[in-house]
């Protein structure tokens, strides 16, 4: 107990050592970062998670790598579903493509789809709630009721009319997962705008003469954004669930495109005897969603202010 | 052959808390012996006088250690207590009001529930009666209309309002020993007066013995009979209430010279010069 | 003759309540003369800390008028009517932005009015309230208490206002460092030409900072006296009595160490 350091607490104060004093704005961030990373270490579950999703990206960024110039597209009709071994490490499919190839090239995918939501609903949603939280009055009203219209929307039906009215493919599915996800963001934005614009600190800008979008962009957007990046790490289990469901349901990446929902669904009519056609891409789905909902949570441990 | 017990002794009381490898001890080595008195703890934050009252209720959180060499109410050891042995003792025979009654009450439960809990938590009795008695603890601690605030939710009290109810809900088990840790600092003056009156009453009539814990040197110094000053951990001075305008060690005379006077203007206040030396 | 450098006129303000509006202050009337030091004392709900921030323009009036030096302030302002008050609150853990470091925080005001040479002045402006410089890149939760609210000071300061707002600014400090905030303050009068609006609970301070002082009870002003005759007792408003005998601290029924007043001998 006594080798180490002590500290006396005094004045309210847990003084940090001279040596601590950061020179600069940047390596302030840094400091922080560094504790967010302590924190981060601290938990071996959300490692694991950001690993998971790290090899996702890996994957999809070195597919043609990581196959070895395996095509996931070229058909092999005399080599049809053979199951996992040395030529085929996860078998092949009722063309006689690599699981494998195909598997990796999902990634792309899944990858893509979860960057475009979340391009779309974080910014959206922030903007919207943000405006409505601070605004109030009118203005709040009317967004609030636009916001729960979209969300009385079954996502998975308006994604069905939406890839039957604009023809189907990945761009549509995410337009159409996007256009229902933004809402419960919106809402959680406002939740936190309404609590922050009432502090001094936010009465301080305002009695300097900054602007509303000044004081909404600078001073209360960045303080909603570490809870709804961490919504939206905890929803992209979802995210990706729908679009594999879109993909399974044939509105999704159009064949001959590697898309984990598509691979599950072509492998259905096998699934008995030919298991890893199935078996193989939901297994990738499962893990993915996985590692992003204990992700999320842990992110939330890390940036939740109580544990700092 | 008369021994008389002390209602409470504290001897070389420590606490220590450890958080992220950093080690911080609120507490060194800290004595009094407590009789049925009013004793003031003042000091300023961090200087461990809450940490104190709290050791003194078992109620210090996990990642701290207590140690002390003698810590006893009545003479019966409180050092080794399992949680559900505390439970005997708190509540019963030492209570805790604190600083907001708006925190410390349970914003879903009426007036009447929380009193008659702490009552019927420790006596079988019927509901009238326990009500019986909540009126008549809310009539003690100088509420006009019992019946009335008996149904009222916490949100609907003033802040002096809820003080006295936690008072009542407090005292209602007729604990031996009260810590009232900054009782009065969310409280205005008026208010506040008001509610040392009801703290002064009640422990005169009751016999009980009564911890202060206060920043407020104006407050411990009108309500306690003895008083105790804390820096860093540590007690630095102990004098009789009616001698803290004498008090010797420079730190408390630079407290009395720090605030400003409503009686004798100052040009400037004094700052405080702390001395590494107290500590050690 | 200058006019005063705030004027408050028959000021009402009301909130919306559950029942209907609640008035919060009632037809208040006083004047700050430039260089003044002006107090507001009364206990939570007497609409002290409403009439400042509906001078600073954070909550609309619902009737009189606010002039601050014969112009008359609504509550939509111009940078420079916003410049030229600023305003020290009471808890300095809610006051400063918990992801901006000083820095940052003394930067933002010199943003926002485009004024050059923003280094030489937030050296100055912390060296005028004596935060160490290397504290300059630290966050709010790395400070103390006293250091966060001389931050907030410098952070007023630094657009160099004519009135400064202060709302209970050491009443969430020890003693300790209220009397360092409070030296300050004093500091900070001698060397600028600053007119003053002090709002606490605490008379000791207000009769410590103040020239003049006005009691207010349930949104009222009840009356305005000299700090002079705050200390000497003579107050005409029965209120302004009692307040002043409970500031004076809790006597016991007759204890023997009664009337003892609490300075060091």
């Amino acid at each position: 107990m006594t080798s180490l350091p002590t500290q006396n607490r005094v004045d309210g104060l847990l003084a940090l050592p001279p040596t601590q004093n950061p020179l600069s704005s940047s390596q302030a961030r840094w400091n922080h970062a560094a504790v967010l990373t302590r924190k981060l270490g601290r938990s071996p579950l959300t490692i694991l998670g950001l690993a998971v999703v790290v090899i996702l990206v890996l994957m999809a960024l070195l597919a043609p790598a990581m196959t070895g110039g395996v095509s996931p597209i070229a058909q092999d009709l005399s080599g049809r579903l053979q199951p996992p071994g040395a030529a085929h490490w996860f078998g092949t499919d009722e063309l006689g493509r690599d699981i494998f190839a195909r598997t990796v090239y999902g990634a792309r995918a899944t990858l893509a789809i979860v960057a475009l939501v979340g391009v779309i609903v974080v910014p959206v949603g922030l903007l919207v709630g943000t405006l409505a939280g601070y605004t109030g009055g009118f203005l709040d009203a009317v967004l609030m009721r636009i916001t729960d219209i979209f969300l009385a929307f079954p996502s998975l039906v308006l994604a069905l009319a939406f890839a039957a009215a604009l023809g189907p493919g990945i761009v549509n599915a995410v337009i159409a997962i996007a256009l229902t996800a933004w809402p419960p963001y919106a809402r959680l934005a406002r939740a936190e705008t309404a609590s922050i614009a009432h502090t001094d600190f936010i009465a301080a800008v305002v009695l300097m003469g900054a602007s509303k979008w000044r004081i909404l962009l600078r001073h209360i957007v960045p303080l909603c954004m570490s809870s709804v990046i961490i919504r939206l790490t905890l929803d992209m289990a979802g995210i990706i669930l729908t679009a594999a469901g879109l993909g399974f349901l044939g509105l999704g990446a159009q064949p001959p495109t590697p898309e984990w929902g598509a691979m599950v669904a072509t492998g259905r009519s096998v699934v008995l005897d030919q298991w890893w056609v199935s078996t193989i891409p939901g297994l990738a789905i499962f893990v993915v969603s996985l590692a992003f909902n204990i992700l999320g949570d842990g992110l939330r441990d890390i940036f939740d202010p109580k544990s700092a | 052959m008369t021994m008389t017990v002390p209602l409470l002794e504290v001897r070389d009381l420590s606490v220590t808390f450890r958080t992220e490898g950093v080690v911080t001890q609120a507490v060194r080595n800290v004595s009094f012996v407590l009789g049925r008195e009013r004793l003031g703890i003042v000091g300023e934050s961090g200087s461990g006088k809450s940490t104190t009252g709290r050791a003194v209720l078992g109620l210090v959180p996990a990642h701290g250690s207590v140690s002390a060499s003698r810590l006893a109410l009545n003479g019966e050891d409180l050092r080794h207590l399992t949680q559900h042995q505390w439970s005997r003792y708190r509540g019963r025979r030492m209570a805790l009001v604190m600083q907001d009654p708006k925190f410390s009450l349970n914003p879903i439960m009426t007036v009447e529930k929380q009193i008659t809990e702490a009552w019927r938590l420790h006596r079988r009795t019927t509901a009238a009666e326990a009500r019986k008695h909540a009126a008549a603890m809310l009539e003690a601690v100088s509420i006009d209309d019992p019946e009335r605030v008996l149904r009222l939710y916490p949100h609907q009290l003033s802040g002096g309002m809820g003080q006295r109810v936690m008072i009542a809900a407090m005292l209602i088990a007729e604990p031996e020993l009260l810590i009232a840790d900054e009782a009065i600092s969310a409280l205005d003056v008026t208010v506040g007066n008001e509610v040392l009156a009801i703290l002064d009453r009640l422990v005169a009539e009751r016999g009980m013995g009564l911890i202060f814990i206060s920043h407020n040197l104006t407050a411990v110094a009108g309500l306690c009979d003895r008083v105790v000053v804390m820096y860093g951990g540590r007690v630095v001075e102990e004098c009789a209430a009616r001698d803290l305008a004498h008090a010797r060690h420079p730190y408390t005379r630079a407290l009395l010279a720090a605030a400003p006077s409503l009686d004798e203007p100052r040009a400037s206040l004094a700052s405080v010069v702390r001395d590494p030396a107290w500590l050690t | 003759m200058n006019p005063p450098m705030i004027a408050v006129q028959n000021l009402s303000v009301s909130f919306k309540g559950p029942h209907g509006p609640v008035s919060a202050v009632r037809d208040l009337s006083f004047a700050v003369e430039p260089g003044e030091t002006f107090g507001i004392v009364g206990e939570s709900g007497s609409g002290k800390s409403t009439v400042l921030r509906a001078i600073a323009g954070l909550v609309a009036a619902s009737g009189g008028h606010i002039r601050m030096a014969g112009e008359a302030l609504g509550l939509r302002r111009t940078k420079a009517q916003r410049s030229a008050m600023q305003m020290v609150f009471q808890d300095p853990y809610a006051s400063l932005h918990p992801r901006h470091t000083v820095d940052r925080a003394l930067q933002e005001p010199l943003a926002i009015h485009a004024i050059a040479e923003p280094e030489r002045l937030i050296t100055t402006a912390m060296a005028d309230v004596d935060l160490d410089p290397a504290l300059r890149f630290r966050y709010p939760h790395q400070l103390s208490g006293g250091q966060r609210q001389r931050v907030a000071i410098a952070r007023a300061l630094i657009l160099s206002p004519k009135l400064l707002l202060l709302d209970e600014p050491t009443s969430a400090l020890d003693v300790s460092v209220q009397a360092e905030v409070l030296n300050l303050f004093q500091t900070i009068r001698s060397t600028r030409a600053l007119t003053s609006l002090l709002v606490s609970h605490d008379l000791a301070v207000v009769a410590h900072l103040c020239e003049r002082v006005a009691v207010m009870q349930r949104g009222t002003l009840v009356e305005v006296l000299t700090a002079e005759a705050l200390r000497r007792g003579e107050a005409r408003h029965p209120y302004t009595h009692t307040l002043l005998a409970a500031s004076r601290g809790y006597r016991r029924v007759g204890s023997p160490h009664e009337g003892m007043p609490l300075a060091p001998s």
